[in-house]
This record gives C-alpha cells, sequence and structure tokens, in this order.
C-alpha cells in the first residue's frame, strides 16, 4: 500500500498493508472506553506494530515499539498532528500547537520556554500553598463523609489551584474543563464524539482565546510568565498567547483524570490504601503508579517523515501511527504483574506522561498536585468505600470516570 | 562493562555493572539503587536523578548541557559544585569505576 495513493487519512477502505497483522477493533468506540484491557492485550499479541482496518492506520502497543516511536521525533513527526488528522492533508480545527504540534528546531525553543517556566525551581515555591488547599480540601471532604469522588475531589482541587497558578480571572472559569475536553476529543477520529464536541466549542474557544493575552492574566502566574518571556525576546508577542493556550489546553483536565485515576485505585485496592496510610511519602509514588496503571492519556499518533523499518515492518512516508500508552505501560515485556496497582513499585519509564522530547512539560505540576492530594487523605483518611454506580466518561483520548460516588473516614 | 559505585546517604555502598552506552541513570534504576527516581525516565525533564560525583571522575564527565544546569538548580537536595543528573552520564570503558554520592532526597 502506498501512502501516497491515499488522498484522505480516514478513508477506510484501503486494506492492510502485507505481513503485518490487522485487526478490526476501533480504540475510539464505546466497547473500547469500557473496557480496553483485552483489546490492548489483543493489539500487543498480535505483533510489534499492527494495522487498524476501521481507520486506516498502523498501531504500536508493546512498550518497546511505543517508547522507540516517542522517542524517534523526526522520523514519527507531531508537526503533521499528534490525532488522526494529517495536517498535510487536512487543515487542523484549531491555529496548530507551537508546542505540542511542532517539531525540532521549533520545538526546540518553544519547548525552552515553558520547561523553565514549569521547572522544578518554578515548583518549590508553589508546594506550601498546594499542600494547604489539598489538606483543606480533604478536611472539607471527611466532614461531608459521602461525596463523588470525580465532581467534588479530582475536579475540584485542579481548578483551586491550578487555574489561580495561571493567573486566570474568576468569570467564565467553567469554560476550562470542556474546551480542555473538546482538544482530546478532537485528537480522534471523525466520529460521534468528535463532531459534537467540535460543533459545541464557538464559547470555549472564544473563552479561551481571550484568556491567553497578556492584559487578562495577573502578574506571577503561569500564563504571565509566558509573556515576559516574548519581552526577552525568547519568543515572539505573536507566540505568546499560543503558549498559554497550551497550558490551558493541557493543563488541568489531564490533571482531573490523573487524581481521579489515583483515588479510583485507593478506593479498589484497600490494601494500597492501607499501605500508603503506612507510610505517607509513599503519596508522589501511588500518584505515578495510577498514572501507569489507569493511563489517563490513552493514545497519540504520528506521523511518518520518511520510509522506516519498525521491529521488522517497513512503513511508507506519510503514515499515521497510532501509540497506545496504556497499552505499553500495562505491556507484561516491560513490566512484572503489569495489571496490578502498587504503590511501591518502580515506576520509572511508564509512558503515561510521553516520553522523550515531547513529553508532558506540565508533568511538575501534575505530580505536586497528586502527591499534595494523595498526602492529604493518606494522613486524613481512613476508609475509602464506593458507595453507588461508578460511570465511565467517553473521550477520545482521556481515560476516566464521569462518576464515582464514594465515603470516607477520618483515621 | 563498566562499574559504579554508589554511595548512599548512610555511607553504605552499592557496586553495580553498566552496559555500554547506557546512562549512570538507566543502569541504576534497572538494578534498584534506591535514591534514583527518574521520575521523566531519562528525557531531562524531573531533575529526581540527582548525584553528586566524585571529586576524581568529575573533570572526566562529559560537558553539562543548559537544560541539565537550569534543572540541577530545581533539585530537591542542595546542588554543589559536583553536582550532576546521572541520566546525562553515558558510560563507556573510559568511566569504568566512576563512584556517585547520592543526595538525602530527590523529590
Amino acid at each position: 500500500m502506498s501512502a501516497t495513493s491515499r488522498t484522505d487519512s480516514v478513508t477506510p477502505e484501503h486494506g492492510a498493508p502485507a505481513g503485518v497483522p490487522h485487526l478490526d477493533v476501533d480504540p475510539f468506540s464505546t466497547e473500547f472506553f469500557e473496557e480496553p484491557h483485552p483489546i490492548h492485550e489483543a493489539l500487543r499479541e498480535a505483533g510489534p506494530v499492527v494495522w487498524l482496518d476501521k481507520w486506516g492506520v498502523y498501531g504500536v502497543a508493546r512498550y518497546a515499539e511505543v517508547h522507540a516511536v516517542l522517542n524517534d521525533p523526526m522520523t514519527f513527526c507531531s508537526s503533521r498532528g499528534v490525532g488522526l488528522s494529517d495536517f498535510a492533508k487536512e487543515k487542523a480545527w484549531r491555529p496548530q500547537s507551537i508546542i505540542l504540534e511542532a517539531d525540532p528546531p521549533a520545538h526546540t525553543r518553544t519547548r525552552a520556554v515553558l520547561n523553565q517556566i514549569l521547572s522544578a525551581t518554578a515548583m518549590k515555591p508553589l508546594r506550601s500553598h498546594f499542600t494547604a488547599l489539598a489538606e483543606a480540601k480533604a478536611d472539607e471532604l471527611l466532614a461531608r463523609g459521602g461525596f463523588d469522588a470525580i465532581t467534588d475531589l479530582a475536579e475540584a482541587y485542579p481548578l483551586s489551584v491550578f487555574p489561580d497558578a495561571l493567573g486566570l480571572k474568576q468569570e467564565g472559569r467553567e469554560n476550562l474543563l470542556p474546551y480542555a475536553s473538546l482538544v482530546f476529543n478532537a485528537f480522534g477520529p471523525p466520529n460521534q464524539l468528535r463532531q459534537e464536541a467540535i460543533e459545541r466549542s464557538a464559547p470555549h474557544q472564544a473563552y479561551v482565546a481571550e484568556q491567553c493575552q497578556r492584559e487578562n492574566l495577573a502578574p506571577g502566574g503561569f500564563g504571565a510568565c509566558i509573556h515576559a518571556r516574548a519581552d526577552a525576546g525568547d519568543i515572539t508577542h505573536e507566540e505568546a498567547p499560543l503558549l498559554v493556550r497550551s497550558l490551558l489546553s493541557a493543563g488541568l483536565d489531564t490533571t482531573v483524570y490523573g487524581i481521579g485515576a489515583a483515588v479510583y485505585c485507593l478506593a479498589r485496592f484497600p490494601d494500597q490504601l492501607a499501605k500508603l496510610r503506612s507510610d505517607p511519602t509513599l503519596a508522589r509514588n501511588a500518584f505515578e503508579e495510577a498514572i501507569r496503571f489507569e493511563s489517563p492519556v490513552q493514545t497519540f499518533f504520528r506521523t511518518t517523515t520518511r520510509e522506516v523499518e519498525l521491529s521488522g515492518h517497513r512503513i511508507g512516508e506519510g503514515e499515521k501511527v497510532l501509540m497506545f500508552l496504556g497499552a505499553a505501560n500495562r505491556d507484561p515485556r516491560r513490566w512484572e504483574r503489569a495489571d496490578s496497582y502498587d504503590i511501591t513499585r518502580r515506576t520509572t519509564g511508564h509512558v503515561g506522561f510521553g516520553s522523550g522530547i515531547h513529553m508532558c512539560v506540565g508533568q511538575l505540576v501534575a505530580r505536586l498536585e497528586g502527591e499534595v492530594m494523595l498526602a492529604a487523605i493518606a494522613r486524613k483518611v481512613g476508609k475509602i468505600e464506593i458507595t453507588g454506580p461508578v460511570k465511565r466518561r467517553y473521550n477520545n483520548t482521556l481515560r476516566g470516570l464521569e462518576s464515582l460516588p464514594i465515603t470516607i473516614s477520618p483515621a | 562493562m563498566p562499574s559504579i559505585t554508589f554511595i548512599h546517604p548512610d555511607g553504605r555502598q552499592q557496586r553495580i555493572d553498566a552496559s555500554h552506552g547506557e546512562s549512570a541513570m538507566q543502569a541504576a534504576t534497572r538494578q534498584d539503587v534506591s535514591g534514583i527516581l527518574a521520575e521523566c525516565g531519562g528525557s531531562a525533564m524531573c531533575a529526581t536523578c540527582h548525584v553528586y560525583v566524585d571529586d576524581d571522575w568529575l573533570a572526566r564527565l562529559p560537558a553539562m548541557g543548559d537544560d541539565e544546569d537550569a534543572l540541577l538548580d530545581g533539585a530537591a537536595a542542595e546542588r554543589q559544585a559536583n553536582s550532576r543528573l546521572s541520566c546525562q552520564i553515558k558510560l563507556g570503558a573510559d568511566l569504568d569505576g566512576l563512584v556517585l554520592r547520592l543526595p538525602d532526597r530527590q523529590t
């Protein structure tokens, strides 16, 4: 199959390339969202490289290949979009990201700016404030006893710290989660989820575009720091709002899903909650292991810039390759007892935040939020019980819950 | 095969063998040296594989890049003149016998 014969990257009728195992599963379907793990296993066991009939793309689900693709950004590029849509053939639904959807050398410059603004040094002054708000949240929820761990905890806590750290105004913050949900749905194929998200998106897009402007960002926040870097000449004044947009797109919802994943794990695995309670310094790793175990960001695409051989399979130029991060994070070739949530596991190398040059630039903010929230739970909460139906939320890229009713009791 | 000795904060010495071309961080995490967290897995993003390089070895290491320099400022334990990130120390025969001290904390 020649890549150049293709006129539309989502035309499903072209067949599997010779020798590449093909599967008719749809990783953007309700069935998959409900229970991806058996399908992940099928994808991993079919071979190191597979072909997905439904969308006409290559897929990699084993750890080694996912890691290899992530760490070869010049062959597997991001500038043609990290969703199914190929920007060389289709117009992006919004102006292209100058960091996520960029390759070196363009990526190097913008990434350096965000690396510094979200650096370990920048996290130090945030820690005590983030910790105090996490403890206040845990106290408030303990007083209530029963609540929804998604809306009242996983969403409420990041919403109480991140928009302020960014320097956003109070008004309009209700647009933040719908905007992020749109961004992550839009990486998927043109299915109903994506279409509906884009159709409803005008007010959310308008809000975000407005907040990216310098005059709307409070001094001292991440947003103002980005604009200051334009003054310093590291980026242009036209680029600054687009980098602020990247934080608004990727900085909140992902953390919500991460904290939701961690609470869901602790609720299901009381032995791990007990371990965490006996040693609250495990909080950071308990969050990290939840990222590995649940992989809130499930998938990303890359596009080949040339013909390449990957684990014995030839992939032509201009092909989309779908990386199953969640499958890689439970690949038994890489992880012992991959399907166990173990807060003492050495999680180094998981790809839940990606790997290589595009690895999540906000990972230290996410880890800080996750750590201090779980540490507060470790010190104050004795027991977590699920008290009602657990509902899943459907998104083309993110995996998490819509509702998790729980009760907690004091330690 | 180059060997590295890690010295833990309590003085305990741990010697491990590394493969040519891997980083000191990779060798340490592969062989479960506690005290090397490497949260970012070697993408030069997190400063949690911080080490203090024994003086005899410091000058023999490759020069520090700007990224590493900036990251070390954010390391949890005090930065010293001999601070490096172990993910940026690639091992070859010339570094056989390398001695690295571990800081008391990484986060």
